[in-house]
């Protein structure tokens, strides 16, 4: 075991599948000087473990500000035999790639009659909560949730970035993974070793009885917090994190609301046509017997991302906002009322 | 042609043919409803089309668009599968999944055609990425129109496959018209030139309707592509006989009676007949491989017409490598 950050985790991801396949080849904007941190081992291109050092010039690749250019190259290569990740670096460049990732990529494989396999993976990092005005903030892993024949993850602790990868990098589908900048710095033990968490497997953050906290990517820092002031409460909350988002898993999330009898979804997407969205209409058709109170989304409400900190700071799912929505579905109080229509 | 034998130069003429009849017959079908929705035929573009294909190896790569029957039957694929597809049965090339906009055949190395224009360009440029990181030797092809010349991914996919010197061929098969829109109206210069602004040879082959031609220019930046010297675009001038698509009826004609005349009568499966009987072949051979083709489009739609449609649960497949997940 050894101290990783969110971003030493993939990082580390991405060299054990370079190291394991001679096919995985990394594209992107700036990733021989390991701009973004994951393509490196050290500060500098003399450090041991640098990328381009250590696989050369043909397997990580600088590519041209053409997004739409190189995720069609990417799932050309991948149909004929190499097996690319690609850094996208900001998730608000993929709308660049739209025709080709709902075109090409999610469509080749089912047009063709399994013909094509996809074996892709496109990282790219949500810039939300860091001033970095509407350009550069989105959260869009909703989008593509909408897009059948793409896999969506979206890590929300170093381990689980590690794990995922490698699962991502080995899956003959192509994957989308969606990283929150917010938990790069992100710190716990992770395991040297390889090893691999499978797609479409929640991880049950922590065991409670009172109220299912389903959170998402940044979301799952604050629900953690959120219900550790809860508890204090004398309210025992159970917190589940996806993971993966497509394929959802669906079980483990109605498991957890059988027992508990309420839900709450935090993510820092769009309310509308949200992840919160799909994961409320699933209980609400399949689990409405063991409801024992109306489901609450705590979600960025539908408004673009201001530049000024002090109007940013509301826009995503918060301790305070996530503790009030628990707080409501388990006793409604009129405080929590009030703190979440501020919040949506 | 020192390249080429003398059965190579049949082989040519059998494929433009098989276009030609193939698609002839697909276009009664779509007007007696036999095969559903529309297709885009490839008449009068045979030698553009095989010219281009007979100039890749066997194991090279091709991405085509939504003229799409030309390009695998070019590159050799088999007739039966390919009209099933059309049709919409189980033992299509895609399973009944594709239809005509997109004909996929791997075994060939046709990695997809493309109902959205310019779509499909930057497929090949990834496939000829493989080729090179792998170092395999291959070469991968693109077919876009006039009007997909005007697409930014062509661009994209331009500067990226000559930055990273990348074994392929750009090739714009020019027809003149973008559904009703004449290219020249919408089209600021002259493709072929714009590979210059790339680094990279643009050649303008002005007579589309001789497939030696095409070869030609097409085998140049094939060869070129495989020694490492990176990617060319070739633009090829033809002509389409047909309408857009079949069954498409037009208020106002486009194009003017004049030039379909002048085209019509440079029909490149007639031109190359006679090439082929200048040098020698008899017309006795080339008849009989006229009814030949016929023989073998008649048997493909007797293998589609006797082919069941396919099971429901067949729309639930391959949208995953991996069963278990689905919608
Ligand atoms: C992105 C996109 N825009 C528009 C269309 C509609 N459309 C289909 S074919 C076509 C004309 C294409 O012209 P060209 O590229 O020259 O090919 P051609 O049909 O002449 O072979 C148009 C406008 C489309 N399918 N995709
Ligand atoms: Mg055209």
């Amino acid at each position: 075991m050894t101290v990783m950050s969110y971003l030493g985790a993939i990082g580390a991801a991405q060299r054990e599948a370079m190291d394991a396949d001679e096919r995985v080849i990394i594209i992107g904007e700036d990733v021989e000087a390991n701009v973004y941190g994951t393509t490196g081992g050290g500060k500098s291109r003399s450090s041991e473990g640098d990328f381009t050092q250590r696989y050369g010039k043909n397997r990580i690749r600088n590519t041209p500000i053409s997004e739409e250019g190189i995720v069609g190259a990417a799932a050309g290569a991948a149909m004929t035999g190499l097996r690319p990740i690609v850094d996208l670096s900001y998730s608000s460049f993929l709308y660049m790639a739209m025709d080709q990732f709902v075109n090409q990529v999610a469509k080749n494989r089912y047009m063709f009659g399994g013909q094509a396999s996809m074996p892709v993976v496109f990282r790219s990092a949500m810039f939300y909560g860091l001033n970095t005005g509407a350009h550069h903030s989105d959260r869009p892993y909703p989008m593509f949730m909408n897009v059948p024949g793409l896999k969506i993850i979206a890590p929300s602790s170093p381990s689980d970035a590690k794990g995922l990868l490698r699962s991502a990098i080995d899956s003959d589908d192509p994957v989308l993974s969606f990283e929150a900048c917010l938990l790069w710095g992100t710190k716990e033990e992770v395991s040297d070793e390889p090893f691999w968490v499978p797609l479409g497997v929640a991880r049950t953050v922590r065991e409670g009885t009172d109220v299912t906290l389903v959170a998402i990517s940044g979301s799952v820092p604050e629900a953690i917090l959120a219900a550790a002031d809860l508890e204090a409460e004398g309210i025992s909350v159970e917190i589940i994190d996806p993971r993966t988002l497509v394929p959802l898993d669906r079980n483990a999330i109605l498991r957890s609301v059988a027992k508990t009898g309420r839900l709450v979804v935090a993510e820092p997407a769009h309310r509308t046509c949200g992840a919160a969205a799909e994961i409320s209409a699933l209980v609400a058709e399949e689990a409405f017997d063991s409801l024992l109170a109306p489901i609450v989304r705590v979600t960025a409400p539908d408004m673009q991302i201001p530049f000024s900190p002090s109007l940013e700071k509301q826009m995503y799912p918060t301790r305070e906002t996530i503790g009030a929505a628990l707080r409501l579905v388990t006793g409604a109080t009129g405080v929590a009322r009030a703190a979440l229509k501020l919040a949506n | 042609m020192t390249d080429l034998s003398s059965n190579d130069l049949l082989e040519i003429q059998r494929r433009m043919l098989r276009i030609r009849r193939f698609d002839e017959r697909a276009s009664k079908m779509v007007k007696r409803g036999h095969i559903p929705g529309t297709v885009h035929t490839s008449i009068g573009q045979e030698a553009q089309v095989v010219g281009s294909t007979f100039a890749l190896a066997d194991g090279d790569y091709m991405s085509g668009n939504h003229r799409s029957h030309g390009h695998p039957i070019g590159k050799g694929s088999p007739l039966g599968p390919l009209m099933a597809e059309l049709v919409g049965k189980a033992t299509g090339v895609c399973k009944g999944k594709g239809g005509s906009l997109h004909l996929a055949d791997f075994s060939v190395g046709s990695l997809g055609e493309s109902g959205i224009v310019g779509s499909s360009i930057p497929i090949a440029t990834g496939a000829a990425l493989s080729s090179k990181v792998l170092d395999n030797g291959k070469v991968a092809l693109a077919f876009f129109g006039d009007g997909a010349a005007n697409q930014g991914v062509l661009y994209e996919s331009m500067n990226l496959a000559g930055s990273w010197k990348l074994p392929m061929i750009f090739l714009c098969e020019n027809n003149q018209y973008a559904l009703s829109t004449p290219a020249h109206t919408v089209t600021s210069g002259v493709i072929a030139d714009r590979g210059a602004g790339f680094g990279m040879p643009g050649i303008r082959v002005e007579n589309g309707q001789d497939v030696l031609a095409v070869y030609a220019a097409v085998k140049t930046a094939a060869d070129r592509a495989r020694a490492g010297d990176g990617p060319s675009l070739v633009e090829v001038v033809t002509y389409r006989y047909n309408e857009h698509s079949e069954g498409l009826r037009l208020a106002t004609d486009y194009r003017n009676a004049e030039e379909r005349a002048d085209w019509l009568s440079r029909d490149p499966i007639v031109l190359f007949r006679n090439h082929l009987i200048e040098t020698g072949v008899s017309a006795e051979l080339l008849d009989q491989m006229e009814a030949d083709v016929l023989a073998e489009v008649d048997a493909a739609v007797a293998f589609s017409d006797a082919s069941p449609y396919p099971e429901l649960s067949v729309a639930f497949d391959d949208l995953y490598t991996d069963k278990e997940i689905s919608a």
